[in-house]
């Protein structure tokens, strides 16, 4: 810039607060080994569910989870989905957002703390630093050292780690895309879709970016979930709080020592911020750059231990206990503070979209009949002044095995049909179509109906010959030339 | 340049301007917008050197890649056609009695016959083969020329009454009217005899008397016609141009014929084989008759 004077500059004219590099601390407690756990959990679940193995029979995959665009199917364990039936999926992504709230309201912001990707990645990532340059102090050191060889070389070390990370990241996202074991192998052997190509490019590199050097900055600046949390949480909302009431005044213990009665529990050790993956100071209160991870608990709880004063002098509470506690009430017992009526409203609705999905998953048909008459002509009259319509019929075979479906006319007396690779010497009421396995099949079927027939409305009903004897009907109009 | 005078509040140089009080400082454009700006310049004398470019008198600049997109489009048709050419090689090498056995091929025939009809066949027979007064409709069993598939392969190959063809499907019936051959009142009572096949009306001895006379040779005593000839069939419910008495009047009187063109001059031999199978697929289509060679041979004597 051509600013002679940046700092006159910032004040006058800067928007932005430049970035203040977080290097937390590592520490370890019950908080932390709960967070190794749901990451150990959650990165086993993104990474290996696509190798899960699910027998169909023969003429459909035989991966447990797999998103088929080009064939236009999702399969997930023992469902399978259609496109027609998206609303399925609709509404898991409506239960997952009621399952936030559902968490919220009990338990607060744990989707950010320990589950969201962003958060469950920046671990990872915070983990790579620590292996690499060492702990909080040697990596600040080390960043504001000069750029000597051996610093690049660590650095590229680094970066090189984190691409690792990244790019089995974006390489995993496609395997739920098409079958792993014959992508992994097409990808290496540069035989995959270009389309492969590019998401593991995009997906590395926002990986990369987002957990290698933006980490908390896409929860403070971009992601809008910690401000509809802010909206979400209230005074029965369990939070990570300070106790502010027992830890002022902050002093040291030779301070508490030389002057009993003066101070409170905080000794100003600092290790609630040195641990903070985002940076915070949750002695200042409840933030929208807390997480509430609970490591700052895990860190003061040591402390206190070492100090030896009583644990939980940052803790998991509500604003409600907190107010309580000041006046010296006992808190709520646990089971009221998750039991309460908004928790138990959202997780009715959220159960009960859980079962009406269920229900529909267990009693949808696997057979379906459409048709549309043909409307150039309307209808033909035949040599013997009989009167044909001609019907295109889709019938959808959701079963991954194929079946025979009888097709019967139902009204339309005197009438009879065949499809098109029939001759019409075999019309009849009612006729048969092999549907193969897991597919739509177009037929189309001309009906005959005698001489004087008025235009009427009719149906196709189709029957699957097997055990299920699954069943479906399609309304058709027959229109002739007396008068429609 | 000497005297550089810094604006107090935002840092940066003047640039010597100045109106009413107002000066102007001196923001120079971002590097990157610089940088970009040069390397779109760089493009620019690049794609001018490689691609069509200047306007000239009659055309633009050819450009050292000689591209054209017309070039482009002549390039994607002959890809599509190389797409298409194992299909049209099996179609041209398979006789059209053998079409149906195939099944895959005869579904591929179809198709592409309903798209070679939306160019070739529509405007006469509509964009449903429905046909037009005077225009057959192609989905009904009524076939003046017979409605299995080679006897439609044979129809679309040579036309009907297509001059220059020696082996075009030809019929002529006498103009019983205007030539004089029958008076008003004999076309009359043969056409009430005509009608009364159907039930339009009612027959008459005389007119039975004409009808067996003038019009039995070619259409049958009882009116159902004769392929060979292409003579329509006059008991049934398909009347090519109208049932209405004073239409069939006409028709005795002063008959129309209608002419195809030979589309063996025009389409390739497998076009015409997938316009067969389509308009076989309409739903009239007639099965090879199972005796098929005895026929097939009077067809050829009569041709």
């Amino acid at each position: 810039m051509n600013s002679p004077d940046p700092e006159l500059h910032h004040s006058l004219l800067g928007t932005y607060q430049a970035r203040k590099k977080v290097h937390p601390k590592r520490i370890d407690g019950p908080f932390r080994r709960f967070k190794w756990l749901i990451m150990a959990v959650t990165l086993a679940i993104y990474y290996g569910t696509p190798w899960i193995r699910w027998d169909r029979g023969e003429y459909a995959p035989d991966q447990a989870v797999l998103i088929d665009l080009a064939h236009r199917r999702f399969y997930m364990f023992n469902i399978e989905i259609w496109p027609h039936e998206f609303y399925f999926v609709a509404g898991l992504l409506i239960m997952a957002g009621i399952g936030l709230f559902l968490v919220t309201s009990m338990v607060g912001r744990a989707w950010c703390g320990y589950t969201c990707p962003q958060t469950v990645w920046t671990d990872l990532f915070q983990h790579v630093d620590r292996f690499v340059d060492g702990d909080r102090n040697k990596r600040m050191k080390l960043d504001a050292a000069p750029w000597t060889a051996s610093k690049v070389a660590r650095r590229l070390f680094k970066w090189t780690i984190y691409l690792v990370i990244a790019f089995w990241t974006g390489g995993a996202w496609i395997m739920y895309f098409a079958d792993a074991p014959t992508l992994v192998r097409e990808f290496w052997t540069l035989e995959a879709p270009y389309v492969a190509y590019a998401t593991v490019f995009i997906l590395t590199m926002t990986t990369f970016i987002f957990g290698g050097f933006m980490r908390e900055q896409v929860c403070i600046y971009m992601c809008p979930w910690p401000r509809i949390q802010t909206a979400m949480m209230d005074e029965k909302s369990l939070t990570v709080t300070y106790k502010d009431w027992r830890g002022e005044p902050r002093g040291s213990v030779k301070k508490a020592e030389k002057n009993p009665g003066e101070f409170g529990d905080c000794i100003d050790c600092n290790q609630c911020v040195a641990v903070c993956p985002t940076g915070w100071d949750i002695r200042k209160g409840p933030d929208i750059s807390c997480i509430t991870c609970a490591l700052c608990i895990d860190a003061c709880d040591r402390v206190m231990k070492d100090v030896g004063r009583p644990r939980g002098l940052i803790d998991y509470v509500t604003l409600e206990d907190s107010e309580g506690e000041i006046k010296g009430q006992d808190h709520r017992p646990t089971w009221k503070k998750i039991l309460r009526p908004r928790s138990v409203l959202y997780f009715l609705v959220w159960s009960g979209i859980g079962l009406g999905l269920l229900f529909a998953l267990g009693t949808r048909s696997h057979l379906d009949i459409v048709g549309a008459a043909d409307r150039n002509p309307p209808y033909m009259l035949m040599s013997d002044g009989r009167v044909r319509n001609n019907y295109t019929i889709k019938l959808r075979n959701m079963e991954s095995r194929p079946r025979e479906v009888r097709i019967a006319l139902e009204g339309l007396e005197g009438a009879s049909m065949w499809s098109e690779t029939m001759s019409n010497d075999d019309a009849a009421r009612a006729i048969n179509v092999d549907l193969p396995p897991d597919a739509t099949q177009t037929v189309r079927v001309y009906v005959m109906a005698p001489s004087g027939t008025d235009p009427q409305d009719f149906s196709l009903g189709a029957v699957s010959l097997d055990e299920g004897a699954e069943s479906d009907a399609v309304e058709l109009r027959f229109v002739t030339p007396e008068g429609n | 340049m000497g005297n550089k005078r810094i604006d107090e509040p935002t840092g940066t140089e003047f640039v010597g301007h100045e109106w009413d009080g107002i000066e102007e400082l001196n923001t120079p454009l971002p590097r990157w917008w610089l940088w970009t700006f040069y390397a779109t310049v760089i493009w620019a004398i690049g794609y001018v050197i490689l691609y069509p470019a200047w306007p000239m008198v009659s055309q633009a600049t050819e450009g050292y890649l000689g591209w054209t997109s017309r070039g482009q489009l002549a390039e994607e048709v002959s890809a599509a056609e190389a797409e298409r050419a194992p299909l049209m090689r099996a179609l041209a090498e398979t006789p059209i009695e053998q079409l149906p056995e195939d099944a895959a091929l005869m579904q591929q025939a179809v198709a592409g016959g309903r798209a070679a009809f939306q160019i070739h066949c529509v405007q006469c027979h509509g964009a449903g083969a429905a046909g037009y007064e005077g225009y057959p409709n192609l989905n009904d069993d009524d076939w003046l020329w017979g409605g299995n598939l080679t006897e439609i392969e044979q129809t679309l190959i040579h036309g009907i009454r297509h001059p220059g063809d020696s082996t075009t499907r030809t019929s002529l019936m006498p103009a019983f009217g205007r030539d004089g051959l029958l008076d008003t009142e004999q076309v009359h009572e043969v056409g009430d005899y005509i009608l009364s096949f159907s039930g339009r009306a009612d027959g008459t001895a005389a007119g039975a008397e004409l009808y067996a006379n003038n019009c039995a040779i070619c259409h049958g005593s009882d009116g159902t016609g004769l392929r060979q000839f292409g003579a329509p069939n006059l008991a049934d419910a398909i009347w090519l141009y109208g049932s209405d008495e004073a239409q069939v009047y006409a028709q005795i009187s002063n008959p129309r014929h209608g002419v195809m063109p030979a589309w063996g001059e025009r389409l390739d031999p497998a076009t015409i084989k997938m316009l067969a199978a389509y308009v076989h697929s309409l739903g009239g289509g007639e099965d090879f008759v199972e005796v098929a060679e005895e026929p097939a041979a009077e067809v050829d004597e009569q041709s």
